[in-house]
């Protein structure tokens, strides 16, 4: 009889999770309505990318990067962690806001900023992966070998202890959807600390991505290379973070509305007001101190090169005019135009990550500009981890309490 | 700075669970490192090399590295420029002289073996060591495979084995590391049939290429490339022409690399103590703030209500 029970149990528990994995549909009916345009280029976009990663163990790394021994780093690196990072500083941004400012109206966003930065730090060790030699070796600058002098030694022991600190500063959401209620009390009692260790471990990487450039002096376009490299690095993914949380609170209003309640929905216009408000003062911040790394380089006579000309395009076309199109966004209030600026931000955070880990670096080289310009294989597996960072994205949000509140929890 | 203190000091650090402080003890013990007394390097005098590629050849053989496509005196591997690889320690490129436009210039390419290395500042698992007696070695080992290695270089002298899906490996001269330690001298060194390469302890090296300059001014220009740049390096060179005439990079800081990021470095300790006051005492604040207003809000309508 107590054997009978326990299989009762079991194909209890088995029910009930299938039926959060399903959202209380059949196989068939979750099946058919996966089907969908965009699922269906999502489909396309990983049947080419994947078997490439599989390939690489095959082949080698030669079969997904455009690498050499001159560039060692591409788009692997240059976006998913050199751009990636500074955008997934989301977390430690609208947590310390919400948590130890005490910016309290901000409440509806915070979850969704803690799950984009958890995401983007876990897809940026998907990247650095994807681009290491080795990387079943990952663990080795926490357990088997030292370089205490590198600043990539740094990054390794942050990004990996700041994954963790993400996932238990998210783990309430997981819990609640769960519903472990005793476990997430666990959970939430550590959210102050946790806080604060993320503000000085994002501090700190945030900075140091910035930093290991500082060891290529000769290899970096003076125009991006400056000792300044890693305040500005941690001075721009403070504005990074605010206008990703713009792009992604907009992408979850529009794409996942039916999921979203009145508590996030209903907030989200004024929110994104204030969110526009902080990127633009941000983005001041950082372009002073840019002027101040300029002046600093005295680099001045660059300027009428064609480097210099890119560098005015990165410096007033996507740091100076999307800070004035959110400040008018923000003095006329208008939500459409502070979103624009928002999404214009974020691509020139992207841009200047960019520039500087593959267009000033090895500026000297000739052909430089066509030998950074990364090839099919490469761009295919990008756009493969990128369709899956969206893809799990979703898959949270439409199950786990983050852009609706859970009754139970509130 | 000794040995023993440099390694104690790591020692502690990694010891005492200080790992993500490490850093900063690392950065100050190497401060005031100048390079291990006594140690070898090697000197190339460019205006001796006939480009006969002995040196390729003979650095092939001692080493073991596979044969290459095109057979060590087939001189048209001239017509470009090439770099070393996964396959090559060591290779000679050609250029023109602009003095003498007869007598072509042959610039033979590999490791420098830096005093301070940059690859082995910017390795995170500590695969690279500067060894007393010179030569800067890997230990494919340790690698993960970053490469960042690689970009660190100031002389583009890293490769890396991109077609080997489960050991790939980064690939540099070793300056016959195991040779020296036999008491020989390196491959390429031996091999040479002119005076182009020579191998000694690189104090007496400094000294012989200054005597070269000295002795004969007409022909060559007054500087040892390697002397300071990029903090000195073991290997050294004279040249009859000037050095960015050979693809040498001129514009190297004089300092080691990582003097580039000891500030930064420096910051970590600070960070790490000075933030958790800061940004405590603000949640504190902000929640004495909460509380306060809280307390003063029930005392006002309690004195509310009194009046009534």
């Amino acid at each position: 009889m107590n054997h009978n029970t326990t299989i009762t149990k079991r194909d209890d528990f088995q029910a009930w999770f299938l039926n959060k994995l399903l959202m209380g549909m059949t196989w068939p009916e979750y099946m058919r309505q996966m089907i969908t345009p965009f699922n269906v280029a999502a489909a396309i976009i990983l049947s080419v990318g994947l078997p490439l990663m599989g390939l690489r163990y095959i082949h080698g790394l030669e079969v997904v990067t455009d690498a050499s021994n001159e560039y060692p780093w591409g788009l692997f690196l240059g976006w998913g962690l050199f751009a990636g990072v500074p955008l997934s500083a989301t977390g430690f941004v609208m947590a310390t806001a919400y948590y130890i400012f005490g910016f309290k109206r901000y409440k509806p966003l915070v979850r969704l900023a803690v799950l984009a930065g958890f995401l983007g730090y876990f897809f940026a060790v998907i990247y650095l992966m994807t681009d290491l030699g080795r990387p079943w070796r990952i663990y080795y600058p926490m357990f088997v070998g030292f370089g205490t002098a590198s600043v990539l030694f740094l990054v390794a022991w942050h990004v990996a202890t700041y994954l963790t600190v993400q996932f238990l500063e998210f783990s309430p959401a997981i819990l609640e959807w769960l519903e472990a209620g005793r476990t997430r009390k666990w959970a939430v009692m550590i959210t102050i600390a946790m806080t604060i260790a993320g503000i000085i471990l994002s501090t700190l990487h945030q900075s140091a991505l910035g930093a290991l450039f500082l060891l290529a002096p000769a290899k970096m376009h003076p125009l991006w290379y400056t000792s300044y490299l890693p305040t500005l690095f941690l001075a721009s993914s403070i504005y990074a973070a605010l206008g990703m949380v713009i792009v992604v609170s907009t992408l979850s209003a529009v794409f996942l509305k039916k999921r979203a309640d009145d508590h996030f929905l209903g907030n989200l216009n004024e929110l994104t007001i204030g969110l526009g408000k902080g990127t633009s003062i941000g983005i001041l911040v950082y372009l002073a101190l840019k002027l101040v790394s300029l002046a600093h380089g005295d680099a001045w006579g660059l300027l009428g090169t064609p480097y210099g000309h890119w560098y005015l395009v990165e410096i007033l076309g996507f740091v100076l005019l999307p800070a004035l199109i959110l400040a008018v966004g923000v003095k006329k209030a208008s939500v459409g135009l502070v979103r624009f600026g928002g999404f214009h931000a974020v691509i020139g955070v992207i841009l200047n990550r960019i520039n500087v880990s593959m267009v000033a670096f090895n500026w000297k080289l000739p052909d430089h500009i066509h030998d950074i310009i990364p090839h099919w294989q490469e761009t295919a597996v990008v756009l493969s981890i990128f369709t899956l960072h969206i893809l799990v994205f979703r898959w949270i949000l439409v199950r786990m309490p983050v852009i609706y509140q859970d009754q139970g929890f509130k | 700075m000794s040995l023993d203190r440099r390694q104690f000091l790591k020692t502690v650090s990694v010891l005492t669970g200080s790992a993500v402080l490490g850093p900063y003890t690392s950065a100050l013990a190497s401060g005031e490192f100048h390079g291990w007394p006594d140690r070898y390097g090697m000197l190339t005098d460019f205006t001796e090399c006939v480009g006969c590629r002995s040196c390729e050849k003979a650095c092939n053989e001692v080493n073991h590295l596979p044969q290459p496509e095109v057979p060590f005196d087939d001189k048209s591997v001239f017509d470009t420029q090439r770099r070393p690889t996964a396959h090559a320690y060591t290779v000679v490129n050609r250029y023109e002289n602009t003095g003498d436009p007869g007598k072509p210039i042959y610039r033979k390419v590999q490791c420098n073996h830096c005093n301070e290395p940059a690859c082995a500042s910017a390795c995170p698992i500590h695969a690279y060591t500067k060894t007393p007696e010179g030569p800067v070695l890997y230990n494919e080992n340790l690698c993960f495979g970053c490469r960042y290695c690689m970009i660190a270089c100031p002389f583009y002298v890293p490769a890396y084995d991109y077609a080997s899906a489960f050991e790939p490996r980064i690939v540099k001269c070793v300056m016959c590391y195991d040779r020296i330690r036999e008491g020989k001298i390196p491959g390429c060194a031996e091999a040479c049939p002119t005076q182009s390469v020579t191998f000694g302890k690189r104090s007496d090296l400094l000294k012989l290429a200054a005597e070269k300059i000295a002795k004969d001014p007409e022909r060559y220009i007054d500087h040892i490339y390697g002397e300071r740049e990029a903090g000195g390096t073991g290997w050294l060179y004279i040249s009859g022409v000037p050095f960015e005439q050979l693809g040498f990079s001129t514009d190297l800081p004089e300092k080691p690399m990582v003097e580039e990021v000891k500030g930064f470095l420096s910051s970590v300790p600070v960070v790490f103590t000075v933030w958790p006051a800061l940004f405590g005492s603000i949640y504190a604040a902000s929640r004495h703030h909460e509380a306060y207003t809280r307390e003063e809000m029930q005392h006002q309508s309690k004195e509310g209500g009194k009046e009534k």
